[in-house]
């Protein structure tokens, strides 16, 4: 765990950049982490993902699978991987602020 | 990280429930961490894209070490579509989807589906038998072309 500065702010993250804590995350924090994985803006549709991401961490305790990602948020698979290249439920986790989701599915 | 893996090439050889699923939570999986996927279908494994089959792929409950029950009580009639059935529930519990929308969820995440082309022979099969996520039906020769790079995992 280390402490890095993210849009201005001072927060914790784990060894893979994941907030540590949740509470601490703001719109300008994800948008910096978005383009530290190389997405350079946000649209409507990345914000889609990342609230509904936000949303079933706060109200379940744990970060939603990507089968209730791709039903659930309202964007389908196919354009998941679209707007996050390289894993969406890692890296909208990551830019949500919320910890790794750790599963299988 | 210069040992990440970066490509799979997995082989769906079997077409029980708990031969088939293995294979499809290894290229899910694969696809969510950004790695390079590709499925090859043989043999039973051709079931699990088999338009008329897939959403019937049973639990084998004879002969079947693993799962711990007598082979004169697994040979019951309805005995391997109870055990499938109860299994079934308990996946769907944990968000784990049944055959037919697992394949399709792992073809839109990118991942390539093929058929093997001597299983196709075999069986007499042809391309109208599969699902349309199926991209090609190829041979072991094309499937080690596509591999290359990268890593195979036979189940």
């Amino acid at each position: 765990m280390s402490t890095v500065t993210l849009a201005g702010s001072s927060v914790d993250v784990d060894e893979e950049g994941f907030l540590t804590d949740a509470d601490a995350w703001n719109e300008q924090i994800a948008q910096e982490i978005a383009r530290e994985n190389g997405i350079e803006d946000l649209t409507d549709r990345h914000w889609q993902v990342i609230s509904y991401m936000r949303r079933t961490y706060i109200e379940t305790g744990s970060a939603p699978s990507i089968r209730s990602l791709g039903k659930a948020s309202g964007v389908p698979i196919k354009e998941l991987y679209q707007l996050f290249p390289k894993g969406p439920a890692k890296l909208a986790a990551k830019i949500g602020g919320i910890p790794k989701p750790r599963g299988c599915i | 990280m210069s040992d990440a893996i970066e490509k799979v090439s997995i082989i769906i050889s079997k077409g029980s429930l708990e031969g088939i699923y293995p294979g499809l939570i290894m290229a899910n999986g694969a696809r969510m961490e950004g790695i390079e996927a590709n499925v090859f279908f043989t043999f039973f494994g051709l079931d699990a894209i088999n338009r008329d089959k897939h959403d019937s792929v049973k639990v084998a409950t004879v002969g079947n070490p693993g799962l711990h029950l007598a082979t004169w009580a697994g040979g019951f009639p309805g005995m391997s579509a109870m055990v499938t059935h109860k299994l079934a529930g308990e996946m769907e519990k944990l968000d784990i989807p049944p055959i037919p929308e697992f394949v399709e969820m792992i073809s839109d995440s990118g991942a390539g589906l093929y058929a093997c082309k001597a299983s196709v022979d075999l069986f007499k099969l042809t391309a109208e038998d599969f699902i349309e996520q199926v991209d090609d039906i190829i041979t072991v020769g094309e499937f080690y072309g596509l591999a290359g790079g990268g890593q195979i995992i036979f189940t």
